[in-house]
């Protein structure tokens, strides 16, 4: 994919450390994600993805560093405020994690009745739900119950229910991790759409070479708790250096 | 040096447990009130927690009256005092036998329901999706379940009792002839608001103690299968015990307050 004009950043993470224990899993990683850029992190099962994605989005504290969310120190946010601004970032599981006691209508509401602040008292959610699960091609869906729905399509409802909220920034957790090929290509199309649609930032958290091939504006190599490389696809997949070799064989 | 670490340790995880669990319900009083109220999540928690339970915990009461009055018909002839049975069968359901053995059925059943739905939420990261989509898990899930398990309780406990009187009712009815009206008169002669007030009053805090726990051990469930299963499991037992312990305070201020 072609490097876009580079734009302001729109999330910056410094020096970010976090150990459990005696394990240090992030030991000073940097970051900066732009305006309307996809920037793909890949590293080793272990190396601290998910870690630095949680810390990201408030679910787990950093030791120390900073992050700043469209210009806000979320580590100095309150929990209403922090709150809000989770509406402008939506989060893609690696495992969906759509309400299994919900129908997907039900999931799409959820958050979307739930933040009138942003969208206020919303009487007839439909036109919303549906334009939403259109984006993902699965209007048909509406009233199955994630029990019903392959890892694909559930993948998708996931994907629809972060978008529901219009979110400014879109964070993937391994997007194509334990699907097949072909649903694997798919999603990652989809995800494109949707980057050029609502020109959405996106990070995307991967170890599929592949994802990154199509969908890396710009790429980072995190290894032991750090940023080892940087630059676009092209060029790591160019690099000497053995470490950054390693992802690509 | 070391034994002391060893014998220290459980008594200090014994005691972060309880200072959680402590901040975990202070939680609770300071989200009931705010907005949004989750109406729609509370009545279906009521009608699982509620309605579902009627047929277990109706069985559990009538057995119960069946087999006490059974078990006391014999003695209480050797002494000449079979008109009492009404009488103390009635006072020993509401006062102690409906509450504490429907509260602990509920551990059983809705605890452990609870504990294993939201441990599997928490697992499958659902609880993550809530709280990252800017929402309150906490509000959404927890709330509703302990309001639904405290107001649900006692109605369940009222429930229990008149099925266990009324079967009481019928072996008497069968053994010694009594009538229905005969039956339900020597009930209601000897039952006090002493009797009913206070055994009531501890049902909203047996509701409390199961909805509480259940959600404590479920959302706070270690990642894994195996954590769902120990978060299900500990919510029972944690609760029996809990109840017991409320269900001894229960007696001694109602005896504080009536003796």
């Amino acid at each position: 994919m072609e490097k876009p004009t580079l734009n302001k950043p729109i999330i910056i993470i410094k020096d970010l450390m976090k150990s459990y224990g005696d394990n240090n899993v992030l030991n000073g990683f940097n970051m900066e994600l732009n305006e309307g850029e996809n920037l793909v992190i890949m590293g080793k099962s272990g190396s601290g993805k998910s870690v630095m994605i949680k810390c990201l989005i408030g679910l787990e504290e950093a030791d120390s560093g900073s992050i700043e969310i469209m210009g806000k120190d979320i580590m100095a946010l309150e929990q209403e405020e922090m709150d809000d601004l989770r509406t402008e970032i939506g989060f893609l599981f690696q495992g969906s994690a759509l309400y299994d006691s919900m129908s997907v209508r039900e999931n799409l509401e959820f958050p979307l009745r739930r933040h009138t602040k942003k969208f206020g008292i919303i009487e007839d959610t439909t036109p919303m739900v549906v334009t939403a699960l259109k984006n993902v091609g699965l209007e048909n869906a509406i009233n199955l119950m994630p029990n019903e729905l392959s890892g694909g399509m559930k993948r998708r409802i996931a994907l629809a229910r972060t978008l529901i909220l219009q979110p400014k920034v879109i964070l993937y957790d391994e997007p194509t991790t334990g699907l097949d090929p072909i649903t694997s290509k798919e999603i990652i199309m989809l995800m494109q759409s949707v980057q050029e649609k609502y020109k959405t930032s996106s990070l995307i958290i991967t170890h599929d070479v592949d994802c990154a091939r199509v969908i890396a504006n710009r790429m980072i190599l995190l290894v032991d708790g750090i940023n080892y490389a940087e630059g676009t696809f092209q060029e790591l997949a160019t690099s000497k250096d053995p470490k950054v070799q390693a992802f690509f064989k | 040096m070391n034994t002391i670490f060893k014998i220290s340790e459980p008594i200090q995880s014994f005691l972060t447990e309880i200072g959680e669990l402590s901040y975990f319900s202070g939680r609770f009083f300071k989200e009931v009130g705010k907005r949004p109220y989750e109406f729609k999540e509370f009545l279906k928690q009521c009608y699982n927690m509620g309605y579902q339970s009627l047929l277990l915990v109706g069985v559990t009461g009538f057995i119960i009256g069946l087999v006490f009055t059974l078990q006391s018909r014999p003695t209480l002839q050797q002494f000449g005092a079979v008109s009492w049975m009404p009488s103390m069968v009635s006072i020993s359901i509401i006062r102690e036998i409906g509450p504490i053995i429907t509260a602990l059925i509920c551990a059983g059943r809705i605890g452990s329901g609870i504990g294993a739905e939201l441990g599997s939420m928490r697992v499958t990261e659902q609880i993550d999706a809530m709280e990252v989509s800017g929402t309150n898990p906490y509000k959404f899930l927890v709330v509703t379940r302990i309001l639904a398990t405290t107001l649900m309780l006692p109605i369940l406990v009222f429930f229990a009792d008149a099925i266990a009187i009324y079967g009481s009712f019928l072996v008497e009815n069968t053994k010694g002839n009594v009538s229905f009206l005969l039956y339900f008169n020597q009930v209601f002669r000897h039952l006090e608001f002493s009797d009913l007030i206070p055994s009531t009053i501890k049902t909203f805090f047996f509701g409390f103690a199961i909805g509480l726990v259940g959600c404590f051990k479920g959302y706070n469930c270690k990642k894994g299968t195996a954590g769902v299963g120990i978060a299900a499991n500990s919510a029972v037992v944690y609760t029996s015990m809990l109840l017991f312990i409320i269900d001894f305070i229960a007696v001694l201020v109602t005896d504080i307050f009536y003796n």
